[in-house]
């Protein structure tokens, strides 16, 4: 039986509606600790407007926050602060790792400087810099947005981390350049057009 | 007019009190080598005689320094605050026990400073109230500031529990 729908319904699932929403009201927990804190700030700040993808909500408690943004290192005093934090925020949950810093220890290889916080809690993005630009961390938002939209949560499959990691835009890109939709891509349109000779 | 120094008046007085101290003056600024046993003593007595302010209470380990004969150099940074006026006073401790007796008695500032000289160094102040670790914590075994200590510790630093997905 043939069902005919209206020109304003979409159909969708309800898995991939639910992850709409939450890539695009992220409430980020900002575990600012260094000078990357003050990139952070910037980034919410008028000039570069994190309320542009909808993640500008900066919640100083746990229990209302989904993106934990760790950013500055972390010292050996401040970490079993940090995996409490973590285990008070919500499920759904993510975690960005903001510079070198909180990716790695950075420059401080110290007795007293926890090297790299993906060693003690999960993480999702990965920003490099010291400290990494305001456009940096878009960028990131904007993967872990796309990561949001395929992972999905009401199935629980972000647990299946193993199974279910993606790589990052940037090298599915350059590992398999046909995946790109070449008729939708302005780019490659671009140069179809006006070749460079 | 500024008032006249104390220090030019003190360092007599003292050395009269206790006699056998090693004075030295090195750009204006005088310094005076006291030995453990009498440190409160000498410290009180420069208390009562106008040095009100402890500036600093720190610590210098100078193992395998040249020409050092003693392990743990203490520095005691005083200050008068009616004349601005400025003396140093240094300690020599030694392993397996590094003691000092403590001068929160004397001066309330030394609370803070000398729990810190006790976190890096492990110099044990004798008397203190309440000698906790200040800057590292409380499970924390080692003294990192000293000498031997290695720059990266010794595996303090990932001795964590890991969190995954799994624990929410």
């Amino acid at each position: 039986m043939a069902l005919e729908l209206p020109e304003n319904v979409v159909v969708s699932r309800l898995d991939e509606l639910a992850s709409w929403c939450r890539k695009n009201s992220l409430w980020p927990m900002p575990f600012a600790t260094a000078c990357c804190g003050i990139e952070l700030m910037a980034t919410g700040a008028a000039k570069h407007d994190l309320a542009r993808f909808g993640a500008e909500v900066f919640r100083f408690s746990p229990r209302q926050c989904d993106l934990m943004i760790v950013a500055g290192r972390v010292a050996m005093k401040m970490l079993p602060v940090l995996q409490r934090i973590w285990l008070q925020m919500h499920e759904p949950k993510w975690c960005i790792s903001m510079g070198a810093c909180a990716s790695t220890g950075g420059v401080f290889d110290t007795y007293a400087v926890v090297q790299g916080i993906d060693r003690f809690i999960p993480v999702d993005m990965y920003v490099p810099g010291c400290p990494p630009r305001p456009e940096q961390l878009i960028q990131a938002i904007i993967d872990l947005q796309d990561k949001i939209q395929r992972e999905g949560t009401i199935a629980g499959r972000e647990f299946e981390t193993r199974e279910r990691q993606f790589r990052k835009r940037a090298l599915v890109e350059a590992v398999a350049p046909l995946s790109i939709d070449a008729a939708r891509n302005p780019v490659i349109q671009r140069e179809l057009r006006f070749p460079r000779s | 007019m500024t008032p006249p120094s104390p220090t030019a008046d003190i360092v007599p007085a003292l050395m009269a009190r206790f006699p056998g101290l090693e004075t030295s003056a090195y750009r204006g600024q005088t310094r005076v080598v006291v030995g453990e046993p009498v440190s409160l003593e000498v410290l009180s007595f420069l208390a009562a005689a106008g040095f009100d302010l402890l500036v600093d209470v720190t610590c210098v380990d100078y193992l395998e320094y040249r020409g050092a004969t003693r392990r743990y150099g203490l520095v005691y940074l005083l200050a008068s605050t009616a004349t601005a006026d400025r003396l140093i006073v240094r300690v020599f401790v030694d392993d397996p026990h590094p003691a000092v007796r403590s001068v929160v008695g004397v001066w309330r500032s030394a609370d803070w400073l000398e729990r810190e000289v006790w976190d890096m160094f492990g110099i044990d102040f004798v008397g203190h109230p309440d000698l906790r670790r200040l800057m590292m914590p409380e499970q924390f075994t080692a003294h990192p500031l000293r000498k031997d200590y290695p720059l990266q510790g010794r595996g303090e630093r990932h001795n964590f529990p890991v969190l995954t997905r799994e624990d929410g």
